[in-house]
């Protein structure tokens, strides 16, 4: 049975398993590879994508639990938000190896979405979930503050 | 990863033979066609072609440059790093610069530091600075020629800025517009080279070439992301215990995984071949495998780190010797003694390894994060049976090594090359096999850092001054069994074990180092600074104990024995200063300084920590002072420092891989806790200026931490901690 799915304002109808986590829809069906396989567990965040507007961990989540949901991912993710990390993400050359970005991209534009100025403590908790192993920590929370700079601007 | 930039460049560069001998070591006597051409990796253009294309820099009808880098950026930098030199001399637009991977060819890429294509020890820009200038400086000077003649006018009345080539009268031209004419002009063979004053980037800025992409989630960017027609995807059920190889397996209820095509034996493993990722992840499961354990580690790490301990109370192979160390202890007023263990550590990358393989019988193309593309290259060849030209790897963009890539026995791509050749022994039709490890795989796969334990015995004199130091340090060897074996390893002791220690330059009169060599099965690799992880540790908690027992000040204390090292000096007296060293601190705040040299660069580090209400540190900021020679790109100097602190901090507070009975306990990120945003200090990052030769910026910002954060924690505590990680004791 087919899943019908949103993804980055695509409707789609998806025929596989349906145990299938999304990540592996997303990068493997639909050879959308910005969706990053770090753990498989929900313990990295690099797979990081929006359903329904939420940042959800696409590795456990399954094609089975999306169906009629709306799936925002790296390559489609846009607004005033996104734009705006986007922008202080290059202003800042927040990246090093760059493989958990498309994730801490997401996080950070659903938090400036749903908190524009967020305090140390609010990066905290909505930033804890997604690692990254080269450590860019301290450009990540710079960045977000820049971003929420030029989104009051 | 590779020390050989502790000697001087020249003696370092190895010959061509030292190269072939190399090569024999790494894939087994696979010379086999060495001596032939690797294929097209200088290109030439030829009459009439539009493109300028030296092995260097590429000049595109479309105006851009593209920089070919033939180091690997793993997140390091290096690629921008080598844009920045091409650019500078260049004068090239910042707008205009691109980077692409070399293809594997040591000929012409080869590290000048290794004799062979590859990355690491912190070299990218060391060994390139001169020569990716140069090429820069070539290719303007062809461009500046092409234009001469076209005008009709003297190559020194045209001048070249910011991307366009111009002359007096106002004529004026684009890079992509002369690039053809510029393809047929002479390469110059010493192009004059800028003097520093006239640089334009170089120490200025120079934003990375990576980031609007790693932005985008742009397709084909790392070796994970390799998509091909009709590719499989192989996961392998692993042996459990380190030194297994499989010996008979059941696929029958993998077989039944929808999506699953086969199940081979390899060496390494047994592998499940899928039409995608999931299914062979989910069949991988579901194999049941006998193992030969007659050669595996059955030993838990416990009693390993007690072999290692014990190993350190008997004499050791003599790894560094400077005047008399025992007469030093025996005349002493006071001996400081201390012993430390460090634990395995895993790299962890943030992209588990990956190598993609075609192979049609007559050849093979490898596409991979690629660190030493020689070595791969020429593992590929010998295990397909195939001569070196009919070999092509495709280097991509990696996420993170922090040494993990870097394998003197190219394991992922060797697999993948048996996987190959199996599939198509079997009379297959080819297909790309792309092999995919998991955080599972990576965790438990070994090509740890190793485990280690020191023995230190410090003898002062009445006025806390050292006399003699007697040091010792036991922990499996990373390079003897490898290919690098015969540069770096003498007399049986790895010049990597007890670096740091042996070319310490605290002043004292009498020094002994020795080393004892571990054996396991568990495999070891080069983590992020190597030797120095544990040495910097050991050495600047011992200074910090003495200057303790002498009653000094420890910036003080090291200032006053470092009186023949200025760098060294240079490095800790702008840390200090910065960081306000001897300023009162509030309430429940505590100061920890540390030095480390490591690659060439210097490195000081301030950290002042607090505690939580549960007792755990928390490090509240980072300041850190780096002497990498001339900063060729500052912005990424600290982002490399910032970085490498986490890296550091991470491992100190929480990491360590335990094994019981042979088998790792920890399996993800569940187990192996890695530093998150709320672990994360502040950091600051100063750059001494300088002119001396540019030196390496990885790795040398991690040893300092470790120290740093425990001497802090020894002033609020009184006590250091010797044991690692800080989580035993409750501290994180």
């Amino acid at each position: 049975m087919a899943v019908n799915v949103t993804i980055n304002g695509v409707e789609r109808s998806i025929d596989t398993d349906p145990e299938t986590p999304l990540l592996w829809v997303l990068r493997d069906e639909l050879k959308m590879t910005g969706t990053k396989f770090g753990c498989g567990i929900a313990q990295c965040g690099a797979c990081t994508v929006h359903l329904d507007g939420y940042p959800t961990r696409s590795c456990q989540t399954y094609l089975s639990d999306v169906e009629g949901a709306s799936i925002t991912t790296i390559e489609g993710v846009e607004g005033k938000a996104a734009e705006a990390v986007r922008a202080a993400w290059r202003e800042l050359d927040v990246p090093q190896c760059g493989y958990c970005q498309s994730g801490q991209i997401l996080a950070a534009t659903a938090l400036l979405t749903e908190t524009p100025k967020p305090s140390d403590e609010d990066i905290d908790a909505a930033m804890d979930g997604n690692v990254c192993r080269c450590a860019t920590y301290v450009r990540i929370r710079a960045a977000i503050h820049r971003a929420a700079e030029t989104m009051e601007g | 990863m590779l020390h050989l930039l502790d000697k001087p460049l020249a003696a370092a560069k190895p010959s061509r033979r030292s190269f072939l001998k190399l090569s024999a070591g790494a894939a087994g006597g696979l010379l086999i066609g060495l001596n032939m051409p690797y294929g097209s990796g200088a290109a030439k253009a030829a009459e009439g072609t539009a493109e300028f294309a030296q092995p260097f820099v590429h000049i595109r009808p479309d105006n851009k440059v593209v920089v070919i880098s033939k180091h690997l950026d793993k997140g390091q930098g290096a690629a921008t790093g080598l844009a920045t030199l091409v650019a500078d001399e260049l004068d090239a637009d910042r707008a205009q610069v691109e980077v692409e991977f070399a293809p594997s060819n040591p000929e012409v890429y080869k590290n000048l530091l290794f004799g062979l294509q590859g990355t690491g020890g912190s070299t990218a820009i060391a060994n390139s600075f001169l020569q990716y200038r140069e090429a820069g400086a070539a290719a303007k000077a062809m461009l500046v020629a092409a234009a001469a003649k076209q005008w009709e006018v003297d190559p020194a009345s045209v001048t070249v800025e910011k991307g366009m080539v111009k002359h007096g009268s106002g004529k004026q031209a684009t890079f992509g517009e002369l690039a053809g004419a510029a393809a047929l002009q002479d390469v110059p063979e010493k192009p004059k080279l800028k003097s520093p004053d006239e640089w334009v980037y170089i120490g200025k800025s120079f934003p990375r070439v990576d980031t609007k992409m790693k932005t985008v989630g742009a397709p084909s960017t790392y070796g994970m992301d390799v998509q091909h027609e009709n590719m499989l995807v192989a996961v392998l059920a692993r042996p459990p215990k380190f030194g297994s190889v499989p010996k008979t397996f059941d696929a029958s209820e993998a077989k039944k995984v929808k999506g699953v095509i086969d199940v081979i034996s390899v060496p390494s493993g047994v592998a499940v071949l899928a039409e995608s990722t999931w299914p062979a992840i989910k069949a991988r499961d579901l194999v049941e495998v006998e193992w030969d354990e007659s050669a595996a580690e059955t030993r838990s790490s416990s009693e390993m780190l007690a072999d290692l301990k014990s190993m350190t109370g008997e004499p050791g192979l003599e790894a560094h010797v400077h005047g008399d160390a025992e007469a030093g202890l025996a005349n002493a007023a006071k001996i400081v003694e201390a012993d430390y263990t460090f634990p395995f550590l895993a790299h962890a990358p943030m992209e588990p390894l990956d190598a993609t393989i075609l192979f049609d019988g007559k050849s093979a193309t490898v596409w991979t994060g690629s660190q030493l593309q020689t070595i791969d290259h020429n593992v590929t060849a010998g295990v397909l049976g195939l001569s070196p030209e009919n070999v092509k790897i495709e280097t991509l963009w990696a996420g993170g090594s922090f040494g993990r890539r870097a394998q003197p026995d190219s394991h992922p791509v060797a697999e993948a090359a048996h996987l190959a050749k199996a599939w198509a022994d079997a009379g297959n039709a080819p297909r790309p096999i792309k092999v995919v490890w998991t955080r599972e795989d990576d965790i438990k796969g070994g090509y740890y850092r190793p485990m280690v334990a020191h023995k230190v015995r410090v003898g002062l004199d009445a006025d806390g001054n050292p006399l003699g130091w007697h040091h010792r340090v036991a922990s499996k060897s990373i390079l003897i069994g490898s290919p690098f074996e015969q540069f770096l390893v003498k007399e049986g002791v790895d010049e990597t074990t007890a670096e740091g220690v042996t070319d310490m330059t605290y002043t004292v009169p009498g020094i002994r180092v020795e080393v004892h060599n571990a054996k396991t099965a568990v495999p070891v690799l080069w983590w992020r600074s190597v030797g120095h992880t544990h040495t910097a540790y050991v050495m600047e908690t011992m200074i910090d104990r003495l200057a303790r027992e002498a009653g000094k000040d420890p910036v003080d204390y090291r200032m006053a024995l470092l009186k023949d090292d200025p760098r060294k000096l240079g490095v800790l007296k702008l840390a200090a200063e910065k960081a306000g060293w001897g300023d009162p601190l509030p309430q429940g705040r505590y100061r920890g300084v540390a030095v480390q040299k490591s690659f060439n660069t210097y490195v000081a580090e301030v950290a002042e920590i607090s505690f939580r209400e549960d007792g755990t540190v928390k490090v509240e900021k980072v300041t850190c002072a780096a002497d990498c020679g001339i900063p060729v790109n500052p912005d990424n100097i600290r982002a490399q420092v910032e970085g490498a602190v986490g890296y550091g901090l991470g491992a100190i507070l929480r990491n360590e891989i335990t094994l019981t009975d042979g088998e790792v306990d920890q399996a993800n990120f569940d187990t192996y806790l890695p530093i998150r945003i709320s672990d994360m200090p502040q950091v600051e990052v100063h750059i001494v200026p300088s002119t001396e030769a540019p030196t390496g910026i990885g790795e040398p910002g991690t040893p300092p931490v470790g120290p740093a954060v425990a001497n802090a924690i020894a002033a609020a505590k009184g006590e250091w901690v010797s044991e690692l990680p800080l989580s035993k004791h409750g501290l994180a």
